[in-house]
């Protein structure tokens, strides 16, 4: 299978409403997505990856702006000349055909020797590991299963792209798991250049070579999970990647200092004294004697290897409160910490935390921007 | 007791419905087999000479026989099956087809949805009468396009009379018995009127097909015309099969379409009974009240349209479990 480079240029889509209300989905993207790579196109709900997949497989048009496969520009070549595979997130089975039909149907429409077709038909069913099912109606498969025959029928034309919009989202978390190392390993073994929309930071992280992350039809970063995770672009970026996720406090640069309320929890080299906020990861707070940042511990989570400690803190925000349970804690400003499970702590216990330099960022409150 | 008490209430909500149905349906449905049972029934009299299968030398089925040995039963037979079995199958395609384009148009949707649908809010009689005057000979919308636009020199007279010449052989003078002008404008007629409803119920089934399957076909290149027997037709099919079926069982009773093209004589001027069908036939009869054993043929006539329409139902449904994909 040839593989290809994807690039976009200056790609922007706005949807016109009946009643002339305009919607700015996709703003200016200016993407290179390399060949033979799986890439995670990441970013909440309504940020626009659907409509940006859908233009990459030309289902949509765009406003403006261009599209590239290699160097052949297909910015007006109809979808069914792209060479794409498209795996819908609902799967879009044609539910009154066999799996083995569904999968063959592509390849009939393109008039394949019947031969060849049966055996490609086979060929990738086992690869996606259906090839027993082949016989079965989509409503007698599981979701994980209907799932597997949609990228199998995705694969089968072996389009020099294949295009998966959240093809995980109605699956349950095990299978999740499960098939996402198998949509890395189909991705490995094949070599096609994929690309992977979907919400969940993790499922992004944890398959991709490189994440795209967009924010209101607007790319925030780009590069390989691991360093977009160490070096956030932006506090949205910072906010969105992790989990827990990151610890947010209003603090200040005080003379070189990062103070939040009267603890020192850092340094900073030639920054004129404002107002930051101080975005903390949970991993990123140590047990330490010698710090002025003490506080209270209220509840201690210990799973695994690993104890959560959720503290109150004054200047902590509020959101990043809202996966605890209690209703009293949720309205608290708290934040997380990590910490050895040897640490053997107790809630009421008052701790001095040292902040690690690499796991703390800086945010001008009002824009966002890294201070 | 407590499940008795729920049994009761059940059967005291039914009750209203089941008294409907057993003064209107039940009741007339009994009353047409014992009344096709009967031998020499007198109507006025109320009297009959015992059951057929009770009296001596008398075939269970007199009655039917009497029927089927009656000219005009055939002919109203002859007349129904036509109207069914051309008129179904014509109507579904058309407004399957129909359907398909207006689902695919942007602009003036709404306003070709109006006027499919606008017969299906007139009246059936008022419709035939309109459709009595585009077929007029001489004045007839027909017969003028026919005369001015394709140059023929007189237009046809559809709804004329019919005149079988028993000379010539056989074959063309069951066309001209059956198939003929007036069955033709008859048939546009009942096709025309039947598709408004058809069209709105093809159109919501199209409307709730997922536009994902057409988005998924279309990146994988499938041609327009596999599009629509691989996809379209397969996802419609429950309402295909719903509407075949109805409208079998509506052909089978067809007559107000009769009356309102050709006023209650069911045939052209001079040529009474026609285009009778036996629904027609089986109302007639109430002219013959006072003949001995009318009734009892005309519930016998009734029976043998039950029959035939319950067996193609039958038939349609055994088709549909194997061919419809729900
Ligand atoms: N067909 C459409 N018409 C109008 N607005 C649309 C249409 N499709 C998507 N949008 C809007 O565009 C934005 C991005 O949508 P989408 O790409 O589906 O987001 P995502 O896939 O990231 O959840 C949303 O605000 C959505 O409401
Ligand atoms: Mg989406």
């Amino acid at each position: 299978m040839e593989t290809i480079e994807i690039r976009l240029e200056n790609l922007t889509k706005v949807f016109q409403a009946k009643n002339k209300e305009e919607t700015l989905a996709v703003s200016d993207l200016d993407i290179t997505i390399p060949a033979g790579k799986l890439i995670g196109l990441l970013g909440p709900s309504g940020c626009g990856k659907s409509t940006t997949l859908y233009m990459i497989s030309g289902l949509l048009k765009p406003t403006s702006g261009k599209i590239f496969f290699g160097d052949s520009d297909v910015t007006s070549v109809p979808p069914e000349d792209r060479g794409i595979g498209l795996v819908f997130q609902n799967y879009a089975l044609y539910p009154h055909m066999t799996v083995r039909q569904n999968i063959i149907f592509p390849l009939e429409n393109i008039k394949m020797e019947k031969k060849e077709a049966e055996r490609r038909v086979q060929y990738y069913a086992d690869l996606v590991g259906i090839g027993h099912l082949l016989n079965r109606k989509p409503v007698q498969l599981s979701g994980g299963q209907q799932q597997r025959v949609a990228i199998a029928r995705a694969l089968v034309k072996e389009p020099r792209v294949l295009l998966l919009d959240e093809p995980l989202s109605n699956l349950d978390a095990r299978l999740r798991l499960q098939t996402r190392e198998e949509i890395k390993r189909i991705q490995r073994e094949t070599g096609i250049t994929t690309i992977f929309v979907t919400h969940d930071q993790e499922e992004a992280m944890s398959i991709s070579d490189e994440i795209i992350l967009m924010k209101e039809g607007v790319q925030q970063q780009k590069g390989a999970p691991q360093d977009v995770y160490d070096s956030p672009g932006n506090m949205f970026v910072a906010k969105f990647l992790g989990s827990p996720p990151i610890n947010i406090f209003d603090g200040e640069i005080k003379d070189g200092k990062i103070m939040i309320g009267n603890a020192n929890v850092g340094r900073v080299e030639k920054k004129k004294n404002q107002p930051v906020v101080v975005g903390i990861r949970p991993e990123g707070f140590k047990l330490s004697e010698r710090s002025s940042f003490q506080v209270k511990v209220e509840f201690v989570e210990t799973i695994g290897r690993d104890t959560t400690l959720i503290i109150q803190n004054p200047k902590a925000s509020k959101d990043q409160a809202n996966d605890i349970e209690n209703e009293d804690m949720n309205r608290a400003n708290t934040f997380r910490a990590i910490v050895d499970a040897d640490e053997k702590i107790k809630p009421g216990d008052s701790i001095k935390l040292n902040v690690k330099p690499h796991k703390t960022f800086l945010f001008n409150p009002e824009t966002g921007e890294l201070v | 007791m407590l499940e008795e008490k729920h049994h009761f209430k059940a059967w005291l909500y039914l009750s209203p419905a089941l008294a409907l149905l057993l003064v209107f349906t039940f009741y007339p449905i009994f009353n047409a087999f014992y009344l096709a049972f009967l031998y020499n029934f007198d109507y006025m009299q109320r009297t009959a000479e015992g059951m057929t299968f009770t009296t001596e030398g008398i075939n269970l089925f007199h009655n039917f026989r009497r029927t089927l040995q009656d000219d005009l039963f055939i002919r109203a037979l002859i007349n129904t099956l036509i109207i069914v079995f051309v008129s179904v199958p014509v109507s579904v395609i058309i407004s399957l087809l129909l359907s398909v384009w207006l689902n695919s148009i942007k602009r003036f949707q709404g306003f070709f949805q109006t006027i499919f649908f606008l017969p299906y809010v007139t009246n059936a009689i008022a419709i035939g009468m309109a459709f009595a005057v585009i077929f007029h000979r001489e004045y007839g919308l027909i017969n003028m396009i026919l005369t001015s636009v394709f140059g023929m020199e007189e237009g046809l007279n559809w709804l004329g009379r019919v005149s079988v010449d028993e000379s010539t052989p056989a074959i063309r003078a069951w066309f001209q018995r059956y198939l003929n002008l007036p069955m033709l404008s008859l048939m546009v007629f009942i096709t025309w009127s039947g598709l408004a409803f058809k069209i709105m119920v093809f159109l919501s089934g199209l409307q709730s097909i997922d536009k994902q399957y057409y988005d998924a076909a279309r990146v994988d290149a499938t041609p327009k015309s596999r599009v629509f027997r691989r996809i379209t037709i397969p996802l419609l099919s429950p309402m295909i099969a719903y509407i075949t079926i109805t409208s079998f069982i509506g052909a089978f009773k067809e007559y107000t379409a009769i009356v309102g093209m050709f006023g209650i004589d069911l045939g052209p001027h001079g040529d009474a009974n026609r285009l009778i069908t036996i629904v027609g036939l089986v109302y007639k009869s109430l002219n013959e009240m006072d003949s001995v054993g009318a009734m009892s043929r005309a519930a016998s006539a009734a029976i043998i349209l039950f029959m035939m329409t319950l067996v193609l139902t039958l038939f349609n449904m055994y088709v549909s479990k194997k061919r419809v994909h729900y």
